[in-house]
């Protein structure tokens, strides 16, 4: 049975540049899946645990946290903090029995560049190998 | 303050299996600043706890709230505002937070968000260390401030013992000798006399080796 995900993707003013430059139907055509949605934020440092699970319980499938380069952020330790809450929630989801790769951080290259295109790509297959969230009716592999 | 940190949420899920609308209540005292049972991570728990019930293909609904302390009488009658609302408590206060829920409500049934570890203090940001054991009888004045109950793996009142190498406690490596740390403390501030003073057999009574404690101030009784 076919299975798309609903993946939610969160990530800063740098890293998006591609996207908003383009816009989603630039996007599409750089092969961007049509069934994710971009949360744009000032930096990824400014993302919550309480907003990842927020996407969880809305019906995400997967969720991918896109920051600048570890030691490289625009705003020195946000994407750092940001990689440490995506740790977090990991930890919470497989404490629940979840599979933790559903949500991903990715450390990348700010301004026009195909790897945020493949991120999201990236993350859309291994969600769509796992199958639609528990949390959603489907079962934890 | 007293540290703490979140129970696994499975075992949180597992607690309240049973009912459906739970309040989420965290405390603005020490759990709140060690980050494990304030205003945030009620938020957080709520959502998991929500999420938990999901998958278990049921419904469960929250309240969030925070009181200002929870080892206090008059903040734990706030939760009158919610009566009737929920069917059971997730106390993310330490142990004596969910103790006092327990004492002062008869009638609601209240369950640990939190497992309470020790009296520490924040060594670094998200690290937190053991400082005091609470065990009645302070001998910091004689140690230099350092506390051999808390600090020594086997709480010796005349250290270092036969273990300590290079400063370091043969228990944990990566952890300091305190006694080490207390002579070469002692020795700085020129206290050197003290190293050769042997502790008296410690009177443990004060402890909590004879059962709980009180502390009566007469001055603030009323």
């Amino acid at each position: 049975m076919s299975f798309t995900p609903d993946i939610r993707v969160f990530c800063c003013h740098y890293t998006s540049q591609q996207a908003i430059a383009e816009g989603l139907a630039g996007l599409k055509n750089d092969g961007f899946p049509p069934n994710a949605t971009i949360e744009r934020l000032l930096c990824s440092g400014k993302l919550q645990v309480s907003t990842i699970l927020k996407a969880f319980e809305d019906g995400a499938d997967g969720v991918c946290v896109v920051g600048c380069p570890v030691n490289e952020c625009h705003n020195l330790m946000g994407s750092q903090r940001a990689a440490h809450r995506v740790l977090a929630v990991r930890k919470a989801l497989n404490e629940l029995g979840v599979e933790g790769e559903r949500i991903e951080m990715f450390h990348l290259p700010r301004g026009f560049h195909p790897e945020f295109v493949e991120a999201v790509k990236q993350l859309d297959e291994r969600t769509r190998g796992m199958g639609p969230s528990p949390f959603n009716g489907g079962t934890a592999k | 303050m007293i540290i703490a940190e979140r129970k696994p949420v499975d075992e949180i899920v597992e607690m309240v299996s049973g009912v459906k609308r739970v309040l989420v209540l965290g405390c603005r005292g020490c759990v709140s600043i060690c980050s494990a049972g304030g205003e945030r991570e009620v938020e957080i728990l709520a959502s998991l706890l929500r999420l938990g019930a999901s998958k278990q293909g049921r419904t469960l609904e929250t309240i969030e709230a925070t009181l200002v302390r929870q080892c206090d009488r008059e903040y734990i009658e706030g939760i009158d505002q919610w009566a009737g609302q929920y069917d059971a408590i997730v106390s993310m206060a330490c142990g004596v937070g969910v103790n006092f829920i327990a004492n002062l409500r008869p009638l609601d049934v209240v369950y640990p968000g939190v497992n309470t570890s020790f009296f520490g203090g924040s060594a670094d940001q998200g690290i937190w260390t053991e400082q005091c054991a609470g065990c009645g009888n302070c001998v910091l004045h004689l140690t230099g401030g350092l506390c051999p109950v808390a600090r020594c793996a086997k709480s010796l009142m005349n250290g270092p013992c036969g273990g300590s190498v290079g400063g370091r406690c043969e228990i944990h490596k990566e952890v300091p000798c305190i006694w080490q740390a207390i002579h070469d403390r002692l020795d700085r501030t020129g206290r050197k006399e003290d190293m050769s003073r042997i502790a008296p057999i410690r009177d443990w009574s004060a402890a909590g080796h004879g059962g709980p404690r009180k502390q009566v101030r007469d001055d603030l009784t009323v």
